[in-house]
């Protein structure tokens, strides 16, 4: 599915329309952890620097499991046509496909939110 | 045509009761065991994945020699006087026991790749499959008088954070206020691209705030700063002026460690702090494996699967592999949860992910508080078959606070996903 839109052509209800179509329409895995969209498993894995296991924060950004897909796509395609100011976020959802955007959105809100843990500290040995 | 949100959320919950449609669980098959050779960054990822995605399918073995995790990103920050080596100091301990993955406290000696064994110190360990993450290792036959650890000692690297951290982070509490701090940087590709120029900030703030006298030398190998260019060269003129001298095309030749001087082909400099940072290439056990084929310093692997394109069933991860893509942590585990991915479809007879695509972000600290960004999307060209950058990547219009607050976040997370 390939679709090319000049977003920022798009008023706000407009976008509120074009996110339904996508969230709606796409199709989704039933098992937070299986393996049936490899794609999708490893990019949100790559968030987890910033977003935690999982989507799962410890603090300091946003908890994206459990998150609202429709919610995830209008930050996202906010953050992509400069609506929404960002530090980092508008170069990593720029990056993105509007399928890979969709998909990254069904992902996290199937992700069970937990209280993510720390590791356990030590004193560096001598 | 127009909507509002209510009408939105009708339309929505209408559609999804009529048409969502739920696959059903296929659970992964695979089968089989994975030994991970390093309990770093990319190591330490890609068993945590091995297992998760294989839902405890594949047992996973890692051989990690240290038995504490300290991290690179952030330990420049001792060096400024703003973070202790404990905050950057983890157990194992969550990690091993959250996912079941047996732990291996040895040092590699061979690999045969013939019979699939890892022979060790104290024993030996067959795999299906071996993920090999070792890192870097420094190229001591181009400056022989720093290999050994007396010498590391007075002229520290500080490259692998540690005990050498520490020990320059004293040195710099020692120096007399008027003394001159060397940084010597190597040619690129070396772990951690903008690393050595967040260090001289660092060093800088420490020194502005606690000895005004003292002076920083820049002694980089490159033509010219490497990574966040712009950047640092507006933080080191407006934040640090009058005390950085920056020399490009400086490649040190030879030390004399006693005396800490440095010489590069043009000049002899007397340090009172000495920190040369080595030239590099992938760790020794790749070397030992037999996969750093490209220039006898880094891996080749294909970015679909990141396995050798020398030695089958061997995956290189991290900062060994030979690519146009930074040495960083983060990329160190994009690439260990790609491989990990790849791996459970190959063990389970799927086909891995044709076309992989995923983000890195790096933060460097410019003071105790300000930090700056480089963040790119990766995505694999079939063409070319390789990585290669996405639309959208950049660097941070200027340092801030509030990035500051979010590369302590990004650690914090990072650690919380490779070490729990």
């Amino acid at each position: 599915m390939k679709i090319h839109l000049s977003l920022s052509l798009l008023t706000h209800k407009c976008l509120l329309a074009f996110v339904g179509f996508f969230v709606f329409s796409v199709s989704v895995f039933a098992d937070e952890n299986s393996i049936d969209n490899p794609h999708i498993q490893t990019l949100a894995a790559s968030c987890a620097a910033c977003h935690g296991s999982h989507g799962n924060s410890v603090g300091g950004t946003s908890v994206l499991a459990g998150l609202d897909a429709s919610h995830f796509v209008l930050q996202m395609m906010s953050f992509r046509n400069g609506s929404r100011s960002s530090t980092v976020m508008h170069r990593h959802a720029k990056g993105l496909t509007v399928e890979e955007i969709n998909d990254l959105a069904f992902y996290f809100a199937q992700q069970k939110r937990i209280t993510a843990l720390n590791p356990p500290s030590e004193r560096l040995a001598e | 045509m127009t909507i509002d949100r209510r009408d939105f959320l009708k339309i929505a919950a209408t559609t999804a009761l009529v048409s969502l449609p739920m696959l059903s669980k296929a659970a992964s098959q695979a089968k089989g065991r994975v030994v991970v050779i390093g309990g770093g960054y990319a190591g330490a990822t890609a068993a945590k994945y091995l297992r998760t995605w294989s839902n405890g399918g594949l047992d996973v073995t890692v051989v990690e020699p240290r038995s504490q995790f300290v991290s690179c990103p952030l330990s420049n920050l001792v060096l400024g006087g703003n973070r202790n080596i404990n905050d950057l100091t983890f157990g194992y301990d969550l990690l091993k026991s959250n996912h079941g993955i047996h732990w291996v406290s040895d040092e590699v000696l061979a690999i045969d790749s013939a019979t699939r064994l890892v022979k060790m110190k104290q024993g030996e360990i067959a795999y299906d499959r071996l993920v090999i993450a070792p890192g870097i290792d420094f190229m001591y036959e181009q400056l022989p008088m720093l290999q050994s650890s007396e010498a590391q000692l007075v002229v520290p690297h500080a490259w692998k954070a540690g005990a050498q951290t520490v020990n320059l982070r004293q040195q710099l509490e020692s120096m007399k206020d008027g003394g001159v701090f060397v940084i010597s940087i190597p040619k690129a590709p070396y772990r951690c691209p903008p690393g050595p120029y967040e260090r001289v900030c660092q060093v800088a703030f420490y020194l502005k705030n606690q000895k005004p006298k003292a002076k920083i030398i820049v002694l980089d190998g490159n033509a010219e700063i490497i990574s966040k260019k712009g950047l640092f060269t507006k933080v080191w003129a407006e934040m640090y002026a009058g005390i950085i001298d920056y020399r490009p095309n400086s490649t040190v030749v030879d030390v004399d460690v006693t005396a800490k001087i440095v010489k590069t082909e043009f000049e002899s400099i007397k340090a009172d702090v000495l920190n040369v940072i080595p030239p590099q290439r992938a760790g020794k056990i790749a070397q030992i494996a037999g996969v750093a084929n490209v220039d006898k310093r880094w891996c080749e692997v294909d970015f679909l699967t990141y396995e050798s394109k020398t030695v089958p069933n061997v995956h290189i991860i991290g900062d060994s592999v030979s690519a146009a893509l930074p040495k960083s942590a983060h990329m160190a585990t994009s690439q260990a949860r790609v491989c990990a991915n790849a791996i459970v479809a190959l063990m389970s007879n799927q086909l891995p992910d044709s076309a992989p695509v995923f983000a890195n972000t790096c933060y460097s600290y410019v003071s105790d508080k300000m930090a700056m960004h480089v963040a790119n999307v990766y995505r694999y060209d079939p063409n070319k078959k390789i990585m290669v950058s996405a639309e959208g990547g950049g660097v941070s219009e200027k340092p801030s606070e509030l990035e500051g607050n979010y590369a302590q976040a990004w650690a914090k997370n990072i650690w919380s996903d490779v070490l729990t």
